[in-house]
């Protein structure tokens, strides 16, 4: 029995908050919030509103999602 | 829950992987055009607990089954039904048991009496691509290294791979890390370690790669209705070349009863 992947979506970063986490809307329309993955803070990419982004996300919470690569 | 396991483990783990591939021997043998979809259940769920094991699927995050049956253009987590398989249909089978506190998982599609050009092409394809992947599963490569074969086998063809649902560890758990996609880049992803024991199952659609759930949340169909295969086989990754724990050959063959356990 195959397993439920992580989905990914992309969409723009609209509002950065404390933490590292951001307010991201998707290209469906929908907005979550989403903080940077361990391996992009590790090598200090830098994510500001406007640009463009892959989420991940858990099928369980499509409230909230993991920043996994910023487009140039 | 260890990501490589041991030899002991891995011995139950093969124990599950050859109970799993002579359920779906057995069920094999009864497909025909004409035969109820729950029929078949009952035939596996019978064969599991006959070897002393329990179906995996049944009560599997409230899963109502023993096997997941998914026919033509469902892709995988078909509920078996009052469905009665035509001619012409393909039908994938999902089998898992639990034997020994350890887990088996693997499927295989047929078809029903004879099938089209382009659906034994499918089905075909999706075989190899799945083999392909194996020759993969190597100590020293990388998740991306199975997708990416996976993927480029099928896509040469004109299929296309489905992106929601992955293959996954196996072991004390149906589902464990790693996830193992069937599609993606070569060099990129984990790296594989000798011991992991793996469940790799492309589910490729004749059309496009779109799919959709249905209402009652399990069943997966593709979005344009075209038909989807679906293999799936437990291996061990080793050096050199990858050990399997679940085979086709009870099924395309060789007889089911003279292999002694």
């Amino acid at each position: 029995m195959p397993k439920q992947s992580a989905i990914e979506k992309e969409g723009v970063i609209i509002e950065a908050l404390s933490n590292a986490m951001f307010r991201v809307e998707l290209d469906n329309g929908h907005v979550i919030i989403a903080h940077i993955s361990g391996k992009m803070r590790m090598h200090y990419i830098r994510i500001l509103p406007g640009d463009r982004v892959r989420v991940e996300m858990s099928p369980y919470d499509l409230t909230k999602g993991r920043i996994t690569f910023r487009y140039k | 829950m260890n990501i490589t396991k041991t030899e002991e483990e891995i011995a139950l783990l093969r124990e599950n992987g050859m109970l799993v591939s002579r359920t779906l021997a057995e069920v094999g043998r009864h497909i025909s055009p004409g035969i109820a979809t729950r029929q078949l259940d009952s035939i596996a769920e019978a064969f599991i607990r006959d070897h002393g094991a329990v179906p995996a699927f049944l009560g599997f995050n409230g899963f109502p089954n023993s096997l997941c049956i998914s026919v033509n253009s469902v892709v995988v987590h078909g509920f078996p039904g009052d469905y009665r398989l035509e001619e012409g249909d393909i039908v994938s089978i999902d089998c898992g048991t639990r034997y020994k506190g350890y887990f088996g998982d693997s499927a295989y599609t047929f078809g029903v009496g004879k099938v089209s050009q382009a659906a034994e092409l499918l089905m075909q394809t999706t075989r190899e691509s799945l083999f392909r992947g194996i020759e993969k599963a190597t100590a020293g490569n990388r998740i991306g290294d199975i997708g990416e074969v996976v993927q480029r086998h099928v896509e040469k063809r004109g299929f296309s791979v489905v992106r929601e649902m992955v293959g996954h560890g196996i072991g004390t758990h149906l589902h464990e890390k790693p996830d193992v996609p069937n599609y993606g880049r070569s060099g990129q992803g984990k790296h594989l370690e000798e011991g992991m024991v793996l469940c790799i199952e492309p589910m490729i659609n004749q059309g496009g790669r779109g799919v959709y759930l249905e209402r009652d949340g399990w069943t997966l169909r593709t979005a344009d209705n075209r038909n989807s295969a679906h293999y799936e086989l437990t291996v061990v990754v080793r050096k050199g070349k990858a050990e399997l724990l679940s085979t086709f050959a009870f099924i395309e063959g060789e007889d089911i009863n003279k292999v002694s356990d």
